[in-house]
């Protein structure tokens, strides 16, 4: 009897929680808020290889030479990622 | 409240099937409602899964015998402290940990992502409910926790005296917790591959939970490690014992998961690589949890045999099926355009210390499974002992630990020799400074392979000091900042990195105190009467008199009876007093006479350990109740019905009688230099993990953002 009951008002909470996304619309506006977000994590990743590349080259592991194609490589793939974001509405 | 429990159960395991279901259509269909409904399933399924552990929790704390497994794992005279533990060591009650781990880490990167990865989430959210699924099902068909008993004893069977210690109170929850944290980056790496969406997206949203179960695995090893050396009265830390060597495997194959991963976030490189490994991580998790309950193997960890052991092996071979299968329909995605630029560069190790990693895991493997092998192969279940890992897994370290050194001064891409020379030559000559100094202070070369890894650790803290040092200058050329806050504040921009090399330095301290204990341990097995003395490792031990305790034993564990001895150790002018006992815990077995069964019940090691920074020194004793066997089959014939007042006034007889007339005891005496290190450098290894894992301070990112969003806008107006 206790088990019927609890599972009866345990089904009926997780039902009613699991029902309220059908109750509301969704919009395109989240749509857009999540490609945002990636573009910001991908855009977060890249200055932090920038970063990265620059330190090791002030530390001495990479010569002037190699930091600067990397680097220029790095800050045109950052830049197609801004402009990415710059796309979105 | 045991309906409720079971309702938990039940209602759970609808909600990750429902999870799972409307997941796929919502992704497959596009419907985003149908996904945030999933998504918010998985909630669900985390709060019933706290309702039920919390139901389970109070029963164990009220001592109330109706619920089998309190009856079965726990007893009225168990400490409080281990009434919260004994959850975890009966089957049922694993599995529930299992799965409100498991619940709780899915809502949490559920609840991180639901902005982002849109296309991925949902079949992750979708694979978290299936494997949810899977131990909800264990639970409600076979292994229910939740499970009353018509007639409840009076009193309960009482905790496996063997984890009656503080380091298992945590050892089983933290260990769960890394095998269950592999599944999230298990399971997005599944949507990735679903999708088709193989970037880096999916790692870089489940990097930090991958990290957080490699730390949890990791710290789980070395409590169990430190278990076992002061617990289980055999002096080691480690045996190769199958359930051991079950933990290790997922954590060498996440090792190799969290350094690939990195190559692919940089260079887009080893795709295939990093979903097999995240596929292989995760069965090895699975087979870690199916090894310690299913007693397939011999173990002194695996508590009780399995009913669940089929169920298991199905659910492996499906995923591991399922797994292969995915991974080669998506093989043309998965290749990568990028190559190695050159092979002195970083990703270059990294590869090469993933061959290393993976390498011992495959050994380790092996050596596990043989017992299997050779009994499907020739009848006879043969095993493999320590002396044959040593001799695979030894040089594999070696590498490793070389590897270790090496891959933080390489820059990505390429190194130049010039470049190589530079971060080379200060670690090297340190290296060489060490290798002088062994061998012409200590006999360090009495043992080849330690000398060889004193060397080499050596090289790895002299390389990340080395990174420290470089960066810290690096800053301050630029900041002019003192070299306290500059090196704070160099770690803290770029704690990833840096959090990553105190790893590296912990880990290197960890070898130090492997290789030095296991080569130059010194063990004495001896057997004493009260007055007489043995020396070991230039220690003087003698044995001053026994003792007996009647409740409340040192330990706290609970045990009514303990019998221990105060030996007096010397060394030169060091002088210090041990305390080595052994506890004794009734049995139930109604055949044993009221009191031989305090006796004749389980027994444990309380070891005593004076701790060191140069060396421990461990000591055991097994008492001798050879001379107590007469009295107590006599205290059973007397007293068959005695009341539990009376029994206690002949067990203190019994034990009196022990102190007043000791036998000789047995004594196992152990000095092992440098064994304190091992936990040591784990210690520094999870504050490395917690540094690279802990996010940035969101006004310092926000201050980076816009520097860079400047200098790269900049740019754009140019381009």
């Amino acid at each position: 009897m206790e088990y019927a009951l609890a599972f009866l008002l345990l089904a009926a909470v997780v039902a009613l929680v699991v029902a309220l996304p059908f109750l509301r619309t969704g919009s395109a506006e989240a749509e857009e808020d999540a490609r945002r977000a990636e573009l910001d994590a991908a855009k977060e990743a890249k200055y932090r290889e920038i970063r990265d590349a620059e330190l090791d080259y002030r530390m001495g592991k990479l010569s002037q030479e190699d930091w600067r194609a990397v680097d220029r490589e790095l800050r045109s793939e950052a830049i197609e990622i801004l402009r990415r974001l710059d796309r979105l509405p | 409240m045991a309906g409720i429990g079971s309702a938990c159960l039940a209602v759970g395991l609808f909600t990750a099937l429902y999870a799972a279901g409307v997941s796929i259509y919502g992704a497959r269909r596009g419907r985003r409602a149908w996904v945030t409904s999933g998504r918010r399933a998985i909630y669900c399924l985390a709060g019933l899964m706290v309702a039920g552990t919390a139901i389970l929790q109070s029963a164990f704390l009220r001592s109330d015998f109706s619920y089998a497994l309190v009856a079965e794992g726990s007893s009225t005279d168990t400490p409080g402290f281990y009434k919260v533990t004994a959850m975890w060591a009966t089957q049922d009650g694993s599995l529930l940990l299992w799965a409100l781990l498991l619940s709780l880490f899915s809502a949490a990167v559920l609840f991180l992502t639901r902005r982002s990865l849109r296309e991925i989430a949902p079949y992750a959210t979708a694979v978290l409910g299936v494997v949810a699924a899977f131990f909800l099902v264990l639970m409600v068909g076979w292994e229910n926790p939740f499970d009353t008993l018509a007639a409840p004893p009076m009193e309960g069977n009482g905790l496996n005296p063997l984890l009656r210690h503080p380091a298992m109170m945590i050892h089983p929850p933290v260990l769960y917790t890394g095998y269950v944290g592999f599944s999230i980056p298990f399971a997005f790496a599944v949507g990735a591959l679903v999708t088709r969406r193989t970037g880096a997206d999916w790692i870089r949203a489940t990097r930090r939970f991958a990290l957080v179960a490699w730390t949890f695995l990791g710290t789980g090893i070395m409590l169990g490690a430190l278990w076992s050396y002061t617990e289980l009265g055999w002096g080691g830390y480690w045996a190769w014992d199958p359930v051991e060597n079950a933990s290790l495997m997922p954590w060498l194959a996440g090792t190799a998961f969290l350094h690939s991963i990195m190559v692919q976030e940089k260079r887009g490189m080893l795709r295939i690589w990093n979903v097999s490994l995240v596929c292989g991580t995760f069965v090895l998790a699975l087979i870690g949890t199916f090894l310690v309950r299913s007693g397939i193997l011999d173990s002194i960890h695996a508590f009780g045999a399995s009913t669940i052991g089929t169920q298991f092996l199905v659910f492996i071979g499906v995923v591991v099926a399922f797994s292969v299968a995915l991974i080669l329909a998506r093989l043309p995605d998965l290749r990568s355009r990028a190559k190695l630029d050159s092979l002195l560069s970083r990703e270059a190790f990294f590869l090469l210390n993933n061959l290393v990693l993976v390498g011992l895991c495959l050994v380790i493997m092996w050596g596990t499974f043989f017992p299997l092998i050779s009994e499907a192969l020739t009848g006879d279940k043969a095993s493999v002992g320590p002396p044959w890992f040593d001799r695979l897994t030894v040089p594999l370290a070696i590498v490793l630990v070389l590897l270790s050194g090496i891959g933080p001064v390489l820059a990505w891409r390429r190194v130049t020799l010039r470049g190589l020379r530079r971060v080379l030559v200060a670690p090297l000559a340190l290296t060489l400074l060490a290798l002088l100094a062994l061998l012409v202070l200590t006999d360090a070369s009495q043992s080849p392979p330690s000398l060889v890894m004193f060397c080499l650790v050596t090289f790895v803290l002299a390389a990340v000091g080395q990174e420290f040092w470089r960066g810290a200058s690096a800053r301050r050329t630029v900041t002019g900042e003192p070299w306290p806050r500059a090196l704070v504040r160099l770690a803290g921009r770029n704690r990833r990195r840096y959090g990553g090399y105190l790893v590296h330095a912990g880990i290197a301290v960890l070898f130090l105190g492997v290789a030095a204990s296991s080569a130059f341990h010194d063990q004495r097995d001896v057997r004493l009467s009260p007055g007489q003395s043995f020396r070991t490792g230039h220690y003087t031990v003698t044995y001053r008199k026994p003792t007996a305790r009647l409740g409340g034993d040192s330990a706290g564990t609970g045990a009514p009876i303990s019998l221990g001895a105060v030996l007096d150790v010397k060394k030169g002018d060091q002088r210090f007093t041990l305390h080595p006992a052994r506890n004794y815990y009734p049995t139930q077995d109604p055949s044993k006479g009221v009191v031989s069964r305090y006796f004749e019940g389980e027994a444990n090691s309380e070891v005593d350990v004076r701790w060191g920074l140069k060396r421990d020194f461990w000591l055991a004793v097994r008492p001798d109740l050879a001379s107590l066997d007469r009295p107590i089959r006599e205290a059973d014939r007397r007293f068959p019905g005695a009341s539990n007042d009376v029994q206690a006034v002949v067990i203190a007889a019994l034990t009196e009688r022990y102190r007043s007339h000791p036998p000789p005891a047995a004594f196992r005496a152990i000095v092992s230099p440098l064994v304190l290190w091992i936990w040591i450098g784990g210690a520094i290894a999870v504050l490395g993990a917690l540094i690279a894992v802990w996010p940035a301070p969101e006004a310092r990112l926000r201050r980076v953002r816009s520097l860079y969003a400047a200098r790269l806008g900049r740019e754009l107006s140019r381009a």
